[in-house]
């Protein structure tokens, strides 16, 4: 059969590199019928002002997120590991920069 | 970028109630909208608030889309080729705009297909100033400088909106936004410095939109079904009667420095409240035409329903290039 | 070394005809993404357009400006592909109304942006060193409009039933409209021989694999051409370029001196 079922194109994410040296930072999303096209769309949607040097897509249903119910277990332990920070230690300014 | 009263009740949409029972979740969410935090597509939310949400933001889009309609009117016969590519540009940035908002508004689980259709059967709506035509090359500096204008005094509150995708956005559109005003405006200056043709184009075209860009922000807040709830939600972060003020005061000089006059006699300075006192808006203008019966509702609906059906036939042909592709490529590696 | 202005005008009056076609998708496209596209590569072209008339207004003087050449010439004038100047559609007469089709519009992109990607190519090493630059630019977005038109021939030849049908119309209804790009017309004839312009018909094998390689992807075949071979670039063209040009030009004309 040639005819598919109609749909609607699958979403994707956009993740565009402002200049050379830096991440790629998400920046929104669209609809593509491929990778191939969705870089291709991505391009055009979200580059029209010069905003990248490098794009990547990503199926948006291939992200996995963390619940937000679990963002005390997951994120207040790091809360109280001040001695992580390099300001917990106090180091005699004639030492200079450290 | 285009939003008016976004507080306009879709035909099907009930008055955002809020009579469940206080939970946990309810109260965490509500602590949250108290510290002006923000919500994400994750976090959980009241039923009513993703209603109100999607509602909103789908009709922002709808409105950018629509929007196109009335400025591409102009671009096959604009009167220079720097002109034509400005529009072009700016027509293409709305298209863009819809883009973001429609995304912004899948992250509450509503595809976009869903939102089309609700557009295309007159469910949900769009800004009415898109309802009225056209009619001279002076209507698309006008738009630029006045129903633009409108737009980013509406808009830029929305950057702080308490939902995360939506205030993003609205960060990106309104970045991108900058240019449409201003070149609305700088378009008409230099049609007031030409001939006289030039000059009453323009002032016949500020006659005809003036009143309708006041219109945008939507019924005075006494009337409005959805603006308390908004403004207690952070959807909305100014309530309508303050923004439309905030406009007439902004706009009058800028009328002033462009030398034509704006179509309201009771249009004055007034010393004790430091703003400009205006007319009576002509709402039941205004409600007709947002019920469907203005001058150009039913043009511009029918024209967004055909692009989409006309379109049908290419969404599938590339959905089908890709699925083969893809066994092409299972059968290759099997 | 300066091109001859004739010359200069084939190339502006081909972008700025094809690029006012395309921007008639502008709010009407099959889908959002792509109508952002379609509108990219018009602006694309206009600016384009824009370059190459500033640059033989300067050449001729008189007061010639961009917008004089753009605005104020005749369709018997102008120097574009007819290819360019056909409505999105098959074959009609010049009053006729259709719907647009997509497909028409994707296959004529397809072929003229195979044609460009190897004339500016060329013309990077034009004598005439303001063409060149503006080659090296339009070089650039010519590359990705090729991509863009031979992706989308592709997916539409590859796709369903009904969008192999249309590309294969399209393509049927398009293909002899090509036969001009070799037919040196006088102007460039005299650009080859100064060694600004390039000769089209040493482009020739180049331009039928590009295009034979994407139709055998998507599909698609080549249609036997014989008969008329159009005449844009002489100034005789189809029943369209008038009705495009009367659209294009009306708003201008009326105010003839004034300033937008």
């Amino acid at each position: 059969m040639n005819t598919p079922a109609l749909k609607e194109w699958p979403l994707w994410e956009v993740f565009v590199r402002s200049k050379q040296g830096l991440e790629h930072k998400h920046c929104g999303s669209l609809h593509a019928a491929d990778a191939a096209q969705a870089l291709h769309m991505a391009r055009d949607v979200y580059t029209r002002r010069q905003e990248g040097v490098s794009i990547w897509v990503v199926p948006s249903a291939a992200i996995t997120a963390s619940n937000p119910d679990d963002k005390g277990e997951l994120f207040d332990p790091a809360a109280d590991k001040i001695y992580r920070h390099p300001t917990f230690y106090a180091i005699p300014d004639e030492v200079g920069h450290m | 970028m285009y939003t008016q009263a976004m507080d306009i009740p879709d035909a099907a949409a009930k008055p955002a109630g809020v009579s469940r029972t206080p939970d946990a979740q309810d109260a965490a969410f509500e602590a949250r909208i108290d510290a002006d935090g923000r919500i994400e597509p994750q976090d959980w939310m009241p039923e009513a608030y993703r209603k109100t949400l999607v509602r909103q933001i789908s009709q922002h889009a709808h409105s950018e889309i629509v929007g196109m309609l009335p400025e591409g009117n102009w671009i096959s016969r604009a009167p220079s080729l720097k002109r034509k590519a400005i529009l072009i540009a700016k027509v293409q940035d709305e298209g863009g705009h819809g883009l973001y908002l429609y995304s912004a508004a899948e992250t509450l689980g509503t595809s976009r297909d869903q939102m089309l259709e609700a557009l295309h059967s007159g469910k949900a709506k769009y800004s009415s100033i898109f309802n009225y035509p056209t009619l001279s090359w002076a209507d698309v500096g006008v738009i630029g400088w006045l129903v633009d204008g409108a737009a980013i005094m509406n808009q830029i509150p929305l950057c702080r909106c308490s939902y995360g995708p939506y205030a993003r956005a609205m960060v990106r559109v309104c970045k991108e936004e900058s240019f449409h005003q201003r070149q609305g405006y700088e378009a008409l200056l230099v049609m007031m410095k030409g001939s006289d043709a030039q000059k009453a184009m323009v002032q016949d075209a500020v006659t005809r939109w003036w009143w309708k860009c006041l219109a945008m922000f939507g019924p005075p807040d006494a009337d409005s079904p959805h603006s308390a709830q908004g403004l207690r939600w952070g959807i909305k972060r100014i309530g309508n009667d303050e923004l439309r003020q905030k406009f007439v005061d902004a706009t009058v000089p800028q009328a002033e420095v462009l030398g034509v006059t704006l179509p309201d006699p009771d249009l004055k300075w007034n010393e004790a409240r430091q703003h400009y006192d205006y007319g009576q808006i002509d709402w039941a203008e205004f409600w007709a035409t947002v019920e469907g019966d203005g001058p150009c509702n039913r043009e511009r609906l029918a024209t967004r329903v055909k692009a989409h059906r006309d379109g049908q036939w290419v969404r599938d042909a590339a959905l089908a290039h890709a699925r083969k592709q893809q066994q092409r490529k299972n059968k290759e590696a099997a | 070394m300066n091109a001859p202005v004739d010359y200069l005008l084939h190339l502006a009056d081909n972008a700025v005809v094809l690029g006012q076609r395309n921007a008639e998708w502008c709010g009407h496209g099959p889908i959002l993404e792509e109508d952002i596209a379609l509108a990219n590569v018009s602006l694309d072209h206009i600016g384009q357009a824009r370059l190459l008339y500033q640059l033989a207004a300067a050449r001729m003087g008189g007061g010639a400006s961009e917008d004089s050449l753009a605005y104020f010439r005749d369709e018997t004038a102008f120097r574009n592909y007819t290819l360019l100047e056909l409505p999105h559609h098959g074959p009609l007469v010049g009053y006729a109304a259709s719907d647009r089709d997509y497909a028409v519009t994707i296959v004529r992109n397809f072929f003229y942006g195979a044609l460009m990607v190897l004339v500016w190519d060329a013309l990077t090493r034009s004598a005439d060193a303001d063409l060149a630059a503006i080659a090296a630019k339009s070089l650039k977005e010519a590359r990705y409009h090729l991509h863009h038109a031979a992706d989308w021939v592709v997916r539409l030849g590859d796709g369903t039933d009904e969008s192999h049908a249309r590309a294969q119309a399209a393509v049927d209804h398009l293909f002899r409209y090509t036969e001009e790009f070799w037919l040196p017309s006088p102007a460039e004839t005299e650009a080859v021989a100064s060694g600004i312009g390039v000769d089209v018909v040493s482009l020739r094998a180049a331009w039928d694999a590009l295009v034979d390689e994407t139709l055998a992807e998507a599909t698609l075949s080549r249609p036997a051409v014989r008969g008329y071979v159009p005449e844009g670039k002489l100034g005789r063209h189809s029943e369209h370029l008038g009705y495009l040009l009367g659209e294009m030009q009306g708003l201008a004309r009326a105010h003839p001196g004034a300033t937008w």
